[in-house]
């Protein structure tokens, strides 16, 4: 029996291999973004990919995100599949006009004529003492386009697996990369990376009776420790990960809370018309007559994302969400 | 002047520049001539090709009958708005004709008439228009990009184009056209820079007809003319009378040539004037005089050409008749066609967001489908 080499991994390696081997199974895959080639990223996620496929796939652009994103959109309707790099969540915004107007419309507006094969990686999210601008959790703009999918892997082998379920799509995908997680590892063998369900599948993380949590990306691993944590209070915590917002998995979220009977969501997005307020709307009509309390929500604050030193008091961290379990206790 | 000779600078400016500093190219060739190109009454219209001219002309007059028909459709409820071009049909057809068949064109919002001299269907064209589909064509089929409403953003998507194309090795140049008030847009700035930094085959046709809606050139931009801005991207930008298609055609030629030979992409401002209101929501007599607009109506591209070709020998009586016939009878058909109802099917609406229905719009759809039947019963 040949032993293969599992050896740790990070999620950044993960997400440059995903690149690495898209681009070597389909000549039309092109990385382009600023800093992407010779530097491989800021976060070097894209380390290698310019020395192996040339400048040509993957490309140092100009410093324009709505340039990049624009051109993007040509190269797509040539029949390229671009995967464009925003260099951080808060810098992705000049390119707003161009994701909303063109990228998430224009299927719908050519009838299905000229899809846009493009994923759209934006690293995101507080957590590494970022100055501002760098830790904006944006998912909220991305979720409210129709048009867009918008997916955010929590682990290593997620982040490999939709990345490359991503860059298949034929569907343009906004692909949230938690940047905290960056650096987590796991034992995973990039040679045969596993099987991952794809876009639009959630998945349970650990099983539990009393109560679920609903989360994604950077808050996963923070919603796994509490659910250790409350065991010591006699709870049982169900830990959902939605990997996907668009599309999301309704049922394994409603198959989930109607077990359950109770349901906390967690994210590090401000919590007002945040991605939370529209699944709590969803369990509530269709789990309203199994439900034993109020769907409760941990989210970040209404806030700007405040500065580094701060960043600790606005993030959803472990003792808040148990505070926020406890009050699952509604008939006290 | 150079900087050191700027007056009242300091010792500090005279010392030698630093060591990364040195000019990428020279300037001069890249500027373009104040003075706009002509053709049409100057001893270079001699060397007209009269068959492409001949063509030019029926082009102009279709154009003209075609802005024509679209406004009254308005009138008559059938657009629900039309931004003309009367006045602007030289730059609308030479766009159209300078192109090969495998070339791109991309469209703003104003530019129907050039995606139609290309040859889409008028009908297909108008949807957007209308209000039955946001574009009714598919833009792979008729290498026509969607017309862009949002301004200046269909710039950089034909960079985009261009450049895969040539990364695949194809023969393509992808033409774009922007109005005046679009060159002030931030899409108009990343495009001309990722395009002369990839040395991308696009051509960048600016109609500057004189406003933004209401806004005049003077208060848009402070540049001394808006073919100006190329030097500061490295590429060539030309000036060019946009009401004299030979010139237009002329100069658009030369710029796709050199896109199709590597030669990178070019600017070009052809000064025209938009004769009728912005479209048929403005009143454009709150910004201008109709002294300015008599003046430009004496400057008309359709008789600019006539005159020339007239004065020639190369067209008689007998072919404007042709070319009035022919308008007329497209003009007709487009009339009968457009007063057909277009037959909408409300389900429409949940298709084509994804490549697969999403269960949140299966669940939407089937809402609308109990409307509807429910409708019908009643
Ligand atoms: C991004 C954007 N801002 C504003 C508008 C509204 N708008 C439509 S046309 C127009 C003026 C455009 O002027 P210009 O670029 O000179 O083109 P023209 O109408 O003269 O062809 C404006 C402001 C728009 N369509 N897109």
């Amino acid at each position: 029996m040949t032993t293969v080499a599992v050896k740790p991994a990070t999620m950044a390696q993960a997400l440059g291999r995903a690149m690495r081997d898209a681009m070597a199974e389909d000549p039309t895959v092109h990385v382009m973004g600023e800093d992407v080639g010779t530097l491989g990223g800021v976060f070097r996620i894209t380390d290698g990919l310019a020395k192996e496929f040339g400048e040509d796939r993957c490309t140092d652009t100009p410093l324009a995100e709505a340039g990049i994103l624009g051109a993007a959109v040509g190269m797509a309707m040539y029949g390229l599949r671009p995967v464009v790099e925003m260099q951080f969540d808060a810098f992705a915004y000049p390119a707003f006009e161009q994701l909303i107007s063109h990228v998430a419309k224009m299927r719908n507006r050519t009838r299905g004529a000229m899809p846009l094969p493009i994923t759209i990686r934006v690293p995101y999210g507080g957590g590494i003492g970022g100055v501002e601008h760098h830790s904006d959790s944006s998912e909220a703009y991305y979720v409210a386009t129709p048009g867009l999918h918008v997916v955010t892997p929590a682990t290593v082998e997620d982040a490999y697996g939709l990345l490359r379920a991503s860059i298949a799509s034929d569907d343009p995908v906004v692909f949230l990369e938690p940047k905290r997680l960056y650096w987590s590892k796991a034992q995973w063998n990039p040679e045969t990376p596993a099987a991952v369900p794809g876009i639009g599948k959630a998945l349970v993380r650990r099983t539990g009776t009393s109560a679920t949590l609903i989360t994604y990306g950077p808050s996963l691993p923070v919603c796994l420790e509490a659910a250790e944590a409350a065991r010591e209070e006699g709870w049982d915590l169900e830990v959902v990960d939605l990997r996907s917002l668009v599309p999301f998995d309704e049922d394994t979220v409603v198959a989930s809370v109607r077990r359950t009977g109770r349901a906390v969501v967690v994210h590090e997005a401000n919590g007002f018309a945040g991605p939370g307020a529209e699944l709590v709307a969803r369990i509530q009509e269709k789990c309203f007559h199994h439900l034993e309390a109020p769907v409760l929500r941990v989210t970040g604050f209404d806030i700007p994302y405040p500065p580094p030193m701060l960043e600790k008091h606005h993030l959803p961290g472990v003792d808040r969400i148990l505070d926020t379990v406890a009050r699952l206790q509604w008939e006290n | 002047m150079t900087v050191q000779e700027l007056p009242g600078a300091g010792a500090s400016y005279r010392s030698t520049p630093p060591p990364a500093w040195r000019p990428r190219t020279d300037a001069a060739p890249l500027l373009p001539d104040p003075e706009p190109y002509r053709v049409l009454g100057t001893p270079a219209a001699e060397k007209l090709d009269p068959e492409l001219m001949r063509r030019c002309y029926a082009e102009l007059v279709r154009g003209r009958r075609y802005n024509a028909q679209a406004t009254a459709l308005t009138r008559q409820g059938r657009l629900a708005v039309y931004p003309s071009t009367v006045g602007q049909e030289a730059c609308e057809i030479a766009a159209a004709l300078v192109l090969e068949e495998q070339d791109w064109l991309f469209p703003s919002y104003r530019d129907t008439l050039a995606a139609v001299a290309r040859g889409l269907d008028p009908v297909q064209a108008l949807t957007l228009l209308r209000g039955d589909w946001h574009t009714g064509y598919d833009p792979r089929e008729h290498r026509i990009a969607p017309l862009s409403t949002p301004l200046a953003t269909q710039l950089p998507h034909a960079v985009g184009l261009a450049h895969a194309a040539r990364l695949r090795g194809d023969d393509v140049v992808a033409l774009a056209l922007v109005g005046d008030g679009g060159t002030s847009e931030g899409d108009f700035h990343e495009a001309l820079n990722f395009a002369a930094v990839w040395q991308a085959p696009v051509v960048f046709l600016v109609q500057n007809n004189g406003f933004a809606i209401s806004v005049p050139l003077a208060k848009q931009t402070a540049a001394p003319t808006l073919a100006h801005k190329a030097v500061g991207y490295g590429m060539p930008g030309r000036l060019v009378d946009g009401n004299d298609i030979a010139a237009v055609h002329e100069v658009l030629s030369e710029a796709v040539r050199r896109a199709r030979a590597g030669g990178g992409p070019t600017l070009i401002e052809a000064i025209t004037y938009r004769i009728e209101a912005h479209t048929n929501a403005d009143d454009a007599t709150r910004y201008r005089g109709d002294a300015e607009v008599e003046a430009w109506k004496a400057h008309d591209p359709v008789e600019l050409l006539e005159r020339e070709l007239t004065a020639r020998g190369l067209l008689d009586a007998a072919g404007i008749q042709e070319a009035k016939d022919a308008a007329e009878a497209m003009a007709a058909t487009l009339r009968e066609r457009m007063n057909a109802e277009p037959v909408l099917d409300p389900m429409d609406l949940f298709e084509n967001v994804y490549a697969e229905q999403t269960g949140r719009l299966r669940e939407q759809a089937e809402m609308l489908r109990a409307e509807l039947d429910a409708e019908e019963q009643s």
